[in-house]
């Protein structure tokens, strides 16, 4: 990836930090933890990789993304706001009464949304349901999906993962964000899920491991994952929970955190002193 | 030989797949129980079986109706309710997306397979999720049409099919409408308003029965249990003044939980339930079955007259 492309990659990723922060401290609440760790990989995708039509949301041959880990919705609805799917201005409506952007991904309510999430395990199974449909138009396009490592203990994910890889859809690229943390502690202790390699393999996929906060690892694997014929793609990324809060980054607490809009401010002049000293 | 009802739902499948190719089928290792092989055969490249995992068949048919297709997916009636009642709340109705859901051997129906595959609380799960049409058809002919309408209904449908056996209540040319019940017997002195393939013929039975006595019994077949049509069980209740509802299901959040919510708040009169009253399901031949749980014309009768006789009690 050339110099020009990763700085304004990361640039972008530091906005979309900051609306993601701004965004929840304007309710005093939210899913800091989990929406800091997918803002790499979804500014990658919506940024450079997929082909998206802010102005045509639903446009036929676009790229289809699936956020199975529907409360990482703030990450995902400050990408769609920069990207133009909706104003700016909305995010200061995130889970206030009657909003276009719930807790939780809605197809229905916000633009560029491809699919309804929020109880871990059901999107993945989706993304291959929107995978088959495509293929069966004949379509060129790819289905991405985003699970969580703790939603990666939901049985469902494993049924589909089985349906994924009997079908071949090589066509559906699916990240893991390994933050390694889930509400009630580590994985590790929770709910082991390790080895995460050998279990995608087992099922078929064709299965790499990356750093989930590097632009280059990212757009490199996502090519790999591209050049598939007959295996879907699971790419795991190793990523710190509240990547890029000062409250947040690495802290089992920051699931689902108070953040005042004071706090939230303090966290962006950080994260834009970071920019600043390089 | 007659065609199974399974057999009428294949057909019909495969007749709405021949002029619409958004059409898909969906099944969890159950193709042979549903008879939806020969759609296979037909269409391979829009059907899916998923195996043994039911909760990512609906998710699979949700992704798929996200896409504009129109997936019917089956499995037994237990597993289409119990094991998949969240995919199907969130990722298809919340979603507001367009699955048809098929939940086969209703009730006591399950018979050799027992109380773990016997669903008696399907349709009092699914009145639960807002929007969703619940439909019980009671014959092949109504089956037919009320197929062809859940796939022209732009929204999650739960069907529950009567797999095995065949029966014929209306004629070819008869039309259905989703929500509009229909009247297969008028009658002045009581409406006995059945669901389903079981309890819509012994209803007629009993009325027969009661005819002798001379009671007149009016038999509604209330099809579409989601919407209820409100309307014709009012104008029933109102000519008939007392009610008996008839179901192979928990009246609890049954059909007959479904009458009594309506006919309590805009025209009380005196009501009796023939369905299950908070039991499990168990083992055993249709006919067992029937007389153990009271799902048989005699019963209907039974009730008719003691329904009639608080009728009488209230007016006098």
């Amino acid at each position: 990836m050339d110099t020009q492309l990763h700085t304004a990659l990361k640039n972008k990723a530091r906005e979309v930090r900051t609306h993601t922060l701004l965004s929840i401290g304007k309710l005093g609440v939210g899913h800091v933890g989990g929406s800091l760790s997918v803002t790499e990989v979804l500014t990658y995708l919506y940024f450079y990789e997929m082909e998206v039509h802010p102005e045509a949301p639903r446009h036929p041959d676009r790229d289809r993304l699936v956020l199975s880990k529907g409360h990482a919705g703030p990450a995902l609805y400050s990408v769609l706001a920069l990207k133009g799917f909706f104003p700016l201005s909305m995010l200061d409506t995130l889970n206030q009464g009657g909003t276009s952007l719930p807790s939780h991904c809605d197809r229905t309510r916000t633009p560029g949304i491809d699919m309804t999430t929020g109880s871990l395990g059901q999107g993945l199974s989706a993304a291959v349901g929107i995978a088959l449909a495509n293929r069966m138009d004949g379509r060129k396009n790819y289905v991405y999906a985003v699970i969580g490592d703790g939603e990666s203990q939901e049985g469902q994910i494993w049924e589909a993962a089985m349906s994924a890889g009997h079908f071949g859809l090589s066509r559906l690229i699916a990240y893991t964000d390994y933050n390694k943390m889930q509400i009630d502690g580590t994985t590790k202790d929770i709910m082991n899920i390790d080895t995460l390699e050998s279990k995608w393999l087992s099922f078929g996929w064709n299965v790499q491991r990356i750093d989930g906060h590097n632009f280059t690892e990212i757009a490199d694997a996502t090519a790999r994952a591209k050049s598939q014929q007959c295996r879907p793609s699971m790419i795991i990324l190793d990523t710190v929970k509240g990547k890029g809060c000062h409250l947040a980054e690495g802290k089992l607490s920051s699931h689902n955190m108070p953040l005042s809009e004071e706090e939230a401010r303090e966290s962006v002049r950080i994260l834009e002193g970071e920019q600043i000293n390089g | 030989m007659a065609k199974d009802m399974r057999d009428i739902y294949t057909d019909t499948l495969m007749e709405l797949a021949k002029s619409n190719d958004k059409i898909c089928v969906l099944e969890a290792d159950l193709m042979n129980a549903t008879g939806t092989r020969p759609f296979k055969e037909a269409y391979p490249h829009r059907f899916f079986d998923v195996g043994v995992a039911e909760a990512n068949m609906v998710g699979i048919a949700s992704g798929l109706s996200t896409e504009g297709k129109i997936p019917f997916a089956a499995t037994f009636g237990t597993f289409a309710s119990r094991r998949v009642f969240d995919q199907f709340f969130l990722s298809a109705n919340y979603a507001r997306l367009n699955v048809k859901l098929v939940g086969t051997d209703p009730g006591i129906t399950a018979q050799f397979n027992g109380g773990t595959h016997m669903p008696f609380e399907d349709i009092g799960m699914m009145r639960l999720i807002p929007d969703a049409v619940i439909l019980e058809p009671s014959d092949c002919i109504s089956l037919k049409e009320l197929v062809k309408q859940a796939a022209d209904h732009p929204g999650c449908v739960y069907l529950r099919l009567h797999r095995k056996g065949s029966q014929v209540l209306y004629p070819e040319a008869e039309q259905f409408e989703i929500g509009r019940g229909k009247v297969l017997r008028d009658g002045s002195d009581l409406t006995i308003a059945a669901t389903g393939f079981v309890l819509v013929p012994e209803a007629l039975k009993a009325a027969e029965q009661l005819e002798k006595e001379g009671i007149s019994a009016a038999v509604l077949d209330m099809h579409t249990v989601k919407p209820l049509d409100h309307e014709l069980l009012l104008k029933y209740a109102e000519k008939t003044r007392a009610v008996v509802t008839c179901e192979n299901h928990q009246i609890a959040g049954g059909l007959g939980g479904a009458a009594a919510e309506v006919l309590a708040q805009h025209l009380p009169v005196p009501m009796e339930f023939i369905g299950v009253h908070g039991l499990f399901g168990q083992v055993g031949t249709l006919e067992y079955l029937m007389e153990a749980y009271g799902l048989h014309s005699d019963e209907i009768c039974r009730k008719a007259r003691t329904v009639i006789k608080r009728k009488e009690e209230k007016h006098r």
